[in-house]
């Protein structure tokens, strides 16, 4: 093993010549780490574009069904926490290790934040049954697309089910509503399939996208999370020195793609309803 | 520049033969944890070498099976289920197993280093990961293949193989998915290194050709794998889910799987060829002694294909109802895929021209894919026409075009690049003759498999069915003689290399008076490959003026005696000392 002769024997490795290079080559790599990621999601949102512009209502109706608040205290925390991960790459240059612990913790809280109100997202979600599959075409979607409002009166004993008129002058009014309900009022009266109705299958089709694309997200928040904790373990055992602040740099390039990410997510997904042609 | 040789050499003489070392690359550490946990490029370059020597096996025994029952029109030997699984099984391993990473992770991982003068590539415990990473995937490849098979062809068209199938596609599709993260950290360690990690003088106009070439293979394993891993992740969740995007009863298409599916896998058989092209620039200025034809050309004709094979995937689905706009334009942008093809093959041709050509082993496998693979870029061609491509799609003339490609091309590559590199690698020679012999055995094993294939294709026999009509017997046959000696030429280099480490004579650092960095240190390496720091000076074939890249002068070449004027057959001599022909360099 040939060892350093530039004094930083830990930090630089044997194959490198200097900290520039190891440095330059750790940053390129994540790089273009990143350049893989975002083909990754490339691909979904790829699909997404296509599906969208094929089905423009029902991605609006799916949509409007998401908690959106849920997603917009989201953006909040991940916006905040690529704030304190930038921070922490400067505490790691000055040497401050208290100063990049803390701020690494913080990060690690306001991410494990994310991923709190996330699961809370996916329980209600859960928990109205609104989900791709089985579960969605045996309890309410398919027979509800056809439904009278009477049909529906029955289905939904204990819910405030509508008259006949109030199905014909249906407006959304922002009160708690269950979204198979809504189908059924948009679709109450026309042909299934023809124009304007929407096709509880093809709700399915955004879900799965809803499902995919935030649960893919999420692993990528875990992993961060990970990384965090091991750059605070790293820290905390002072294997951070100054000259190997990279590390950190490394880790909140992937932190902010994570974070950017979801900055596209959230309109595609909760911020849709206005759009296409309902 | 432009530099004319006399009859006197100007040359530097060649650097003192290196003393081997006693303790290298090999022997420095043993046990099997010296190996499992090893960062070293060189020994993860042969991890793979032995892994995918191993899958190639179970590829070649499938082939095997599915030539055997087309020896009749009923199918031989397996019934219509079985013969679906073999081809499967077939492609699967080929592809993922074999062919992405043959070259790449074997000599990307062992040469790019030494070739650029570096101590290890970029991360070396990435790449020790994409090892493990890679035999994960294999082992999930390998779990589908025995639990049941898998029958939907390589290309696992939803919605059969996410609805319909009941082999076990689930473990098959995730091993796929993750093999290709073993692909992506291959190509991201060398694109880095190749950026990063250049010795001094190593400038990218000095970067020997097959550097490019993996430059550009990394580039589009980069680029392409993340591609084909989330389309495969959504299949396996439309097929474990019983719901996906895929689905054409929620209102999903299918044909979209296939346009992401070729969004990758189209640019991964140029994962497959351009390392062997790089492999071919290497060997072919080597076996004749000048410099390449067209440094610039052959270097950028492979970020071309590179880049240009990003934009043609749609011509595996002009029959799947795209629109005639589209596939017009697919069809124009895939014969542009030709051009620098064609570019290479062209400046390969004119390197031989006038060259001081020797038939060593790396050679004749170097030679035999320069005619294989121009016959299948040509027939490619047939194929990117949209008219042709509507009768031939889906023939046996596509198996055939894609072999010649893919075997012609890649394989013999590949072979040529262990008969080449094997002396650095092991520090042992092989047996001269059989080389050669098995070079021959392998060319013409080969024409005898695939041109009968291109009459059956042209004839009208759909690839992937199990029967055929009676006057297709005669076709068929051939070309299973023809794979029986291909795979009788392929078991001697597994025979006469082994055998090579326990008995062959030792190699010299310099074994062919090649030119390039990674010829400069012993043979085998030493673990940290350079003993001091290796400054280039010149480009990497000086062949003509006979100096190496640092400067210093060749080692004979093997087989210079054979140019040697006065022992050629016929030869008229003049009195005096042999005027050398002249060469003109530059």
């Amino acid at each position: 093993m040939s060892a350093s002769t530039h004094g930083h024997g830990t930090v630089l490795k044997h194959h490198f010549d200097n900290l520039e290079q190891q440095h330059s080559a750790e940053r390129l790599g994540m790089w273009f780490f990143l350049v893989t990621e975002v083909l990754f999601f490339t691909g979904m949102f790829v699909a997404y574009t296509v599906y969208r512009n094929w089905y423009p209502g029902e991605f609006a109706f799916a949509s409007s069904h998401l908690l959106w608040w849920v997603a917009a205290i989201n953006t909040g925390l991940l916006i905040t926490s690529s704030l304190t991960m930038t921070l922490a790459i400067r505490s790691a240059q000055l040497g401050d290790k208290a100063g990049l612990i803390r701020r690494l913790l913080l990060t690690f809280a306001l991410g494990a934040g994310f991923m709190g109100f996330k699961a809370f997202e996916y329980a209600t979600d859960y928990h109205e049954k609104f989900v791709p599959g089985e579960m969605f075409r045996t309890e309410y979607a398919r027979p509800l697309a056809e439904l009278t409002a009477d049909d529906a009166k029955r289905k939904f004993e204990g819910r405030p089910a509508l008259t006949r008129t109030e199905v014909e002058s249906y407006q959304f009014k922002g009160e708690y509503e269950h979204w198979s309900q809504d189908l059924a009022k948009r679709n109450y009266g026309r042909e299934p399939a023809t124009e304007g109705t929407v096709s509880p299958e093809r709700v399915q089709l955004f879900l799965c996208f809803y499902y995919i694309m935030t649960g893919i997200h999420g692993v990528h928040i875990i992993v961060g999370l990970g990384c965090i904790l091991w750059l605070v373990f790293e820290a905390y055992r002072g294997a951070i020195p100054r000259e190997a602040y990279s590390k950190v740099e490394v880790i909140s390039l992937y932190w902010h793609l994570v974070d950017m990410i979801w900055l596209f997510l959230m309109p595609l997904l909760y911020l849709i309803r206005s759009g296409g042609g309902q | 520049m432009s530099i004319v040789i006399g009859d006197t050499p100007r040359t530097a003489p060649p650097p003192p033969e290196p003393e081997t070392p006693r303790r290298n690359y090999l022997n420095e550490t043993s046990g099997f944890w010296s190996w499992a946990l090893t960062v070293d490029h060189k020994r993860i370059g042969i991890l793979y070498l032995v892994s995918i020597t191993a899958f190639f096996l179970v590829g070649g025994i499938a082939a095997g099976l599915v030539r055997a029952n087309l020896l009749t029109p009923n199918g031989a030997i397996l019934t219509e289920d079985q013969y679906n699984k073999a081809f499967t099984a077939h492609g699967v391993v080929m592809l993922f197993l074999f062919l992405i990473p043959s070259i790449p992770a074997v000599f990307g991982n062992f040469l790019v280093p030494l070739m650029i003068g570096a101590k290890d590539l970029a991360f070396p415990r990435l790449n020790l990961a994409s090892w493990y990473v890679f035999m994960i995937g294999a082992a999930f490849m390998v779990w589908g293949l025995l639990s049941g098979g898998i029958d939907t062809g390589w290309t696992l068209y939803p919605p059969y193989s996410s609805r319909y199938s009941h082999a076990s596609v689930a473990p098959g599709v995730f091993g796929v998915f993750i093999t290709g993260f073993s692909s992506i950290m291959t190509g991201l360690n060398i694109m880095v290194t190749v950026h990063k990690m250049r010795a001094p003088g190593m400038t990218w106009g000095r970067l020997p050709l097959f550097i490019w070439a993996m430059y550009a293979t990394s580039f589009i394993q980069l680029l392409g794998t993340p591609v084909v891993a989330i389309t495969l992740l959504l299949l396996l969740v439309e097929r474990l889910a019983g719901v996906g995007i895929f689905d054409p009863s929620i209102g999903g298409d299918p044909v979209l799987y296939q346009h992401l599916f070729w969004f990758y896998s189209h640019p991964a058989v140029y994962i497959m060829i351009v390392p062997g092209m790089g492999v071919v620039s290497e060997v072919l200025t080597c076996f004749s002694r000048k410099n390449i034809f067209g440094y610039k050309a052959v270097a950028w004709s492979s970020v071309g294909i590179a880049v240009v094979g990003f934009l043609v995937w749609a011509h595996h689905m002009f029959v799947a109802g795209i629109s005639y706009y589209s596939a017009l334009l697919f069809s124009f942008l895939t014969m542009l895929v030709a051009v620098p093809s064609a570019i290479k093959v062209f400046n390969w041709v004119a390197t031989l021209y006038r060259g001081s050509i020797t038939f060593q082993a790396p050679m004749m496998f170097t030679l035999a894919f320069l005619v294989l693979f121009t016959v299948g870029g040509v027939t490619g061609m047939f194929l990117a026409t949209m008219g042709t491509d509507i009768h031939l799609h889906d023939t046996y003339f596509v198996v055939a075009h894609f072999h010649f490609v893919m075997v012609g091309g890649m394989v013999l590559a590949y072979l040529a690049g262990i008969h080449f590199w094997w002396p650095k690698m092991t520090g042992r020679m092989y047996s001269d003759f059989w080389s050669k012999t098995s070079a021959t055995v392998i060319f013409v094993g080969f024409f005898f498999t695939f041109v009968p294939q291109f009459v059956l294709g042209y004839h009208g026999m759909p690839r992937r069915y199990p029967n055929y009509p009676e006057e297709f017997q005669v076709y068929n046959v051939l070309s299973t003689a023809g794979a029986s000696i291909l795979g009788v030429g392929y078991l001697m280099p597994a025979v006469y290399l082994t055998l090579s480490l326990f008995f062959g004579p030792k190699a010299s650092a310099n074994p062919w008076s090649a030119t390039g960095l990674e010829w400069q240190v012993p043979s085998p390496p030493t673990v940290f490959n350079f003993e001091y720091l290796p400054i280039t000076v010149c480009g990497p074939y000086e062949y003509a003026i006979g100096v190496d890249q640092m400067g210093r002068g060749l080692p004979e070449p093997p087989g210079a005696g054979d140019d040697n004027p006065a022992t050629r057959v016929g030869a008229t001599l003049l009195p005096g000392p042999q005027p050398k022909e002249t060469e003109v360099v530059g």
